[in-house]
């Protein structure tokens, strides 16, 4: 019977929650069952590096008996991140509509003093060279803005302009909260026309000349648990170098994608947007950026906790560099559906060289590796000293969203439609 | 033989002499440019490597009014603000950077950089400059 039992566990969908199938699994471990090993100080936590080491001595089967925890990491450029501000209210007090920060841009149709910073806007007077990025890591590391909001003015608002400087700690909120983080894979670049191409994967030299990539592979923390079975909405999670939470699915979160034999999807696919607080952040893991002739971006650190709760998720924590593929992409097509050219893991990437249509290509990384290797132990760190417990999510992420693309049409064709 | 890396500046005046052909024929100098810029009106300026008797070749050149500059170190990866993503790797033809494959840290080796400064624009924190 009981070899039944674990046996109805494999053959389940991998589409269902692993948390209402606690019973069904001979070693399975619930979130709570591991927060209590965590806080008596005998949790097992390895990092995503370290539990492939394991998996290739002692198999899966002890991994899935023995490990508790698994940290990953992830350190790449992340465009769709920003934050939000509260300024507080200045006398006479002002709706700031418009809202500049150091010369850049901020969303300002909030009530009536927050503000959003995006991390792709550019400044006014320096244009790509300073940004809603540089913004928020000034801000992280509490240098003075310069603030420059204005209005109509109301009857409640009856000033007009405001002109201040201010720091980080004089904000009454300021919390990261990114649309779109955490890639879960992400297509390899390259370019087969005869012109240089600057895009958001870095320079891509002319016929075939460079790839790149930008996944920490089989430290990325959407890759450990593929059908995102233990990350859900209220996941805390490392997050600029504090705590953070997985506030909702990631715009563009795509489930549509083919995947492997393993489950890995072979190019983007899930996302997720989080949010933190920017008070506690550290510009060691959040880190503005430029990409040259494209625009603004930040490096987001990121670090997600797997708990290993079953066999199952054992397998999957423990998928390396060389199972994990990703789609070759030729950037040189302007059009929305590019062509693949081949595909290719992380192993063989991470190489320094691949081969595309037999041509021998240097590969070059876009996201760092080191720094999501240095996150995956900072993570793993919190949680042995017992400052980082799991949180079981609030709800899961939704198993089925296809990413759309937008449809053009004409004012007649609303009617025929409608 | 020797070998040595140089950047030439010359006035607008010497724009017309084939000089690196002067120092390939008469001079017996292998040279392997690295950089070349003329704009009108301003210095010209060529960043090549030369093997062979150099003493002459360079005498030659300052007779002809070539300013010859030895370049020690030029391109510089600052470790503090470096955060070793790679992209800088992907546009140096050279292979002067790279990744090391264990430590994924960006490794630079002065002596295979052909000062093209293409890392310079592909470098998303601004982590590498250049002291030409």
């Amino acid at each position: 019977m009981k070899s039944e039992k674990k046996l109805s566990t494999i053959t389940l969908s991998p589409h269902l929650s692993p948390l209402t199938r606690k019973g069904c699994d001979l070693m399975a471990k619930t979130f709570s069952e591991i927060n209590k090993k965590i806080k008596k100080g005998n949790a097992v936590v390895l990092t995503a590096e370290e539990v492939i080491k394991m998996a290739d001595t002692e198999g899966i089967s002890k991994v899935a008996e023995k490990v508790d925890v698994v940290t990953t990491g992830t350190f790449g450029p992340m465009c769709s991140s920003g934050a939000f501000l509260n300024f507080g209210h200045s006398d006479p007090p002002v709706k700031m509509s418009e809202v500049l920060l150091n010369d850049v841009p901020a969303y300002g149709a909030l009530a009536a003093v927050d503000a959003y910073i995006g991390v792709p806007a550019i400044s006014r007077t320096k244009g790509m060279d300073y940004g809603g990025a540089h913004v928020i890591e000034d801000l992280i590391n509490g240098k003075e803005i310069k603030l420059v909001a204005s209005s109509s003015g109301t009857n409640c608002y009856p000033g007009k302009y405001v002109e201040t400087y201010f720091t980080l700690n004089d904000l009454n909120q300021a919390y990261l909260y990114n649309p779109r983080n955490a890639y879960q894979n992400y297509s390899c670049a390259t370019n087969s026309s005869s012109k240089t191409l600057f895009t958001y994967m870095g320079i891509l030299m002319p016929n075939l000349s460079n790839a790149t990539y930008c996944s920490a592979g089989q430290l990325s923390p959407l890759l450990k648990d593929p059908y995102l079975q233990t990350i859900g909405i209220g996941t805390r999670i490392f997050l600029g170098g504090a705590t953070g939470y997985v506030a909702w699915e990631g715009t563009q979160y795509n489930t549509k994608r083919k995947r492997t034999e393993k489950g890995i999807p072979t190019g983007s696919a899930a996302t997720l947007a989080l949010v933190g607080d920017l008070k506690e952040m550290s510009s060691d893991y959040l880190r503005a950026c430029v990409m040259y002739k494209y625009g603004v971006s930040m490096f987001v650190g990121i670090g997600i906790p797997i708990p290993v709760l079953n066999e199952e998720i054992a397998r999957t924590v423990c998928i390396k560099d060389s199972e994990i593929y990703t789609d070759i992409i030729d950037y040189s097509v302007p059009s929305l559906s590019k062509p693949v050219l081949g595909k290719v893991n992380y192993e063989e990437l991470r190489s320094g060289t691949i081969e595309i249509n037999g041509k021998k290509v240097p590969t070059a990384s876009m996201s760092s590796y080191k720094k999501a290797r240095e996150i995956s132990h900072i993570l793993k760190e919190w949680i042995v000293e017992k400052k980082f417990t799991l949180t079981r999510p609030v709800a899961p992420l939704p198993v089925e969203r296809e990413f759309k693309s937008l449809k053009i049409i004409t004012r007649e064709e609303v009617k025929i439609n409608g | 033989m020797a070998k040595g890396r140089f950047v030439l500046s010359f006035p607008p005046s010497l724009v017309g002499e084939p000089l690196t052909y002067t120092l390939v024929k008469n001079y017996n100098i292998i040279t392997n440019i690295h950089r070349a810029k003329i704009t009108p009106e301003e210095e010209g300026r060529l960043v090549v490597e030369m093997t062979g008797e150099l003493e002459p070749a360079i005498r030659y050149l300052e007779e002809k009014g070539v300013k010859v500059e030895p370049i020690a170190r030029e391109i510089l990866v600052e470790e503090e603000i470096c955060v070793h993503c790679g992209a800088c790797v992907g546009v140096c033809f050279s292979r002067a950077l790279s990744l090391n494959t264990e430590t994924f840290e960006i490794k630079f080796d002065r002596e295979k950089c052909t000062l093209c400064e293409f890392c310079l624009k592909a470098c998303p924190v601004n982590a590498i400059s250049s002291k030409f």
